[in-house]
């Protein structure tokens, strides 16, 4: 009756080597690999500093109006243009200017770096039934696994820093641009893929000229959802040492300062809020054509 | 061969017909190639599909398609008549069987041919428009000419001169959501106009339209085609249509062709009970012309008019000149006589016996 009671697990001596094992080698790796793995991020290292620099060296009413500009552009309302240059002058009256700046230089090139990979990954599984059936499970893994297990191998190949809070947040806000990017290339309308087809373009005349332009809601809806994600790590992110906003929240827990805690927290919301309205509405923008009436 | 669909594509044919279409068969499922035997040896649709899980498409279907002219194929739902068309530039793959456009055999063509000849060779009219809801009408009606690789400058001058031509001038800017069903029809015939090819294939392109948007457009077409002489196949399951525009029908039914002639021989002598069902209920003095009833008799002198004209239109001119025979005239000399009595009996629906099984078809 022993069999049935006590679940025949592996020997407990067997289980520790195993892991031992495992923890070692991979030990063994990172001593050798470490450094070539860190020179070969380096560039992004690199791209990171500068942008952030540049943004800090920036005098503050530039990055204002720039920031109102963007807005502008992206979502032609003057409120939200307004709402935007609004939120920047408080943070920086609350002396969050510089956390800012470098949250938005780490959001926004994890935001690039998340598309420059996410929008051909995408593209492909859209292409091909195995591919997508391949990748479908490694977005699962990377959107569900507990940050702190791939934040762990990561540091220790990489250390602590920018490069490793960026892989982090990388891996953590790719996945639905990918997704999303393969859903709205297979959702365009077949009978339109058809003329394409019969008028004979080939596949890079059709993705360009038709099938791309027709999934571009779901594509920006993807854009969307990855900076919403990008922002949503920046806490865990500081917890690597990645400066910005997430590092006095992440002080605040330690030491019990609510309004510290408070103030970049919202301060985050902020960033998020601009961001997304931004994005949806240039989104938005780019569909007038699925209107009908007369507006042109 | 690598310039036979030249902008122009004026080719020398190898034989009368511009498309000729050899015992094509195409079976839906995984063995389809299995299955032709099984169906040539007369295996109906219903047991493919019951006892092999195979659909029927088409069954060794040959149809010859003249230059210049107007090629309706009719069918009613489930006939294979979309599917046939798209065998002409290979949208499906045929099971077996040989498409032959200009002496070329359009299924040994490799991709590369297949995409040139789609470019220049034949360009395409869909039932539901197949227009680019992102690109303006006038990107529309460009977009052949842009895979075609013309220059934006002259593929504008050219999707203009054919948005003019269909009548959708002060258009070009518009998104097609912002156009009547008519409208957007009209851009898809500029669009596949506009890259000059010789054949277009018209797949019931008009059926999506209510009637009398649809007469307009059959209006269009039939103008058009008075200019142009392409080689127009135009698939639909409207008789009436067919019998409007076509200069020639292919009938379909269950992926097999049943019959194929001029529009009055389909209707004077249909081939079986289930063609003379369809046409029971035509409007015999609109498709009948007088050619057709012309025949030798007697001296006497009738109103003369010419063979092409229809019996509606003669049994007109007959009343408003109070004359109850007609001296059919073609090229100037008379070819015969129609009497009022032979054109009221042509008229008459024919009494036929098979009424009962006539409904079967229903």
């Amino acid at each position: 009756m022993d069999f049935l009671t006590k679940f025949p697990a592996m020997e407990r001596a067997d289980l520790r080597d195993l892991k031992k094992g495992i923890d070692s080698s991979f030990k063994e790796f990172s001593r050798s690999w470490g450094e070539s793995i860190e020179v070969f991020f380096d560039p992004l290292f690199y791209f990171l500093v500068r942008f952030e620099k540049l943004l800090l060296a920036t005098p503050w009413p530039i990055i204002i109006l720039i920031v109102a500009a963007l807005s502008y552009l992206g979502s032609r309302s003057w409120k939200l243009s307004l709402g935007a240059a609004v939120s920047f002058l408080l943070i920086g009256y609350l002396g969050m200017w510089n956390n800012t700046m470098s949250t938005v230089a780490l959001i926004s090139v994890a935001t690039i770096i998340c598309i420059a990979l996410g929008i051909p990954i995408g593209i492909a599984m859209s292409k091909s039934d195995r591919l997508q059936a391949m990748i479908t499970p490694v977005l699962d893994i990377m959107q569900t696994i507990p940050i702190f297990v791939y934040l762990l191998p990561v540091v220790m190949l990489l250390g602590i820093g920018k490069v490793p809070g960026l892989i982090a947040v990388c891996v953590y806000a790719m996945p639905p641009i990918v997704r999303l990017t393969n859903l709205g290339l297979r959702l365009v309308d077949k009978e339109i893929l058809e003329a394409a087809d019969a008028f004979g373009s080939n596949y890079r005349q059709r993705l360009f000229s038709v099938q791309l332009p027709l999934a571009l809601p779901n594509i920006f809806a993807g854009v969307n959802q990855t900076i919403m994600m990008a922002l949503a790590m920046v806490v865990i992110a500081s917890m690597i040492g990645v400066k910005g906003l997430g590092v006095p929240v992440l002080q605040s827990i330690q030491n019990q300062y609510l309004a510290l805690g408070l103030m970049n927290g919202l301060a985050i919301v902020a960033l998020a809020i601009i961001f997304d309205r931004v994005s949806q509405q240039y989104g938005k923008r780019l569909q007038r054509h699925r209107e009908g009436g007369n507006d042109v | 061969m690598e310039n036979a669909y030249s902008v122009t594509g004026k080719v020398e044919t190898m034989s009368d017909y511009k498309i000729e279409i050899k015992n094509l068969y195409k079976i839906f499922g995984p063995n389809d190639k299995s299955m032709v035997d099984r169906v040539a040896n007369g295996m109906g649709k219903q047991e493919l599909l019951d006892h092999h899980k195979h659909v029927l498409g088409l069954r060794d279907v040959n149809i010859g398609i003249s230059a210049n002219s107007i090629n309706v194929i009719m069918g009613l739902s489930g006939s294979g008549k979309s599917t046939l068309i798209r065998h002409i530039n290979r949208l499906i793959e045929p099971t077996v069987g040989e498409i032959i456009v200009d002496g070329d055999d359009v299924l040994a063509m490799n991709p590369e041919r297949i995409r040139d000849f789609r470019r220049f060779g034949a360009s395409m009219v869909f039932q539901k428009f197949g227009l680019m809801p992102h690109r303006t009408v006038l990107e529309n009606c460009m977009y052949g000419l842009n895979i075609q690789g013309v220059e934006t400058g002259e593929a504008e001058k050219r999707a203009n001169h054919w948005l003019d031509r269909v009548g959708l001038s002060g258009f070009e800017n518009r998104y097609p959501a912002q156009l009547s069903g008519g409208m957007q029809q009209r851009v898809g015939l500029a669009r596949a106009l506009a890259t000059d090819a010789d054949i277009l294939l018209m797949d019931e392109a008009f059926s999506a339209l209510d009637p009398l948007i649809r007469a307009d457009m059959q209006g269009i077409l039939l103008d058009l085609q008075n200019e142009l002489h392409k080689t127009i196949v135009f698939i639909t399951h409207d008789l009436d249509e067919a019998l409007r525009i076509g200069d020639d029908i292919a009938i379909l039914r269950d992926g097999e062709l049943i019959q194929k002639g001029n529009p009055q021989s389909i209707v004077l002598k249909p081939a079986n009970d289930y063609v003379a069902d369809f046409t029971k209920d035509v409007n015999r003095a609109r498709v009948l012309t007088l050619n057709t009833l012309s025949h030798e008799s007697g001296t006497e002198e009738g109103l003369p008019l010419n063979s092409d004209l229809s019996i509606e239109e003669a049994m007109q001119e007959m009343i408003v000149s109070d004359h109850n025979l007609v001296t059919v005239m073609k090229e100037g000399k008379s070819i015969g006589q129609v009497s009022l009595n032979d054109m009221v009996a042509a008229i008459a629906k024919p009494k036929t016996s098979q009424t009962g099984a006539s409904n079967a078809y229903r």
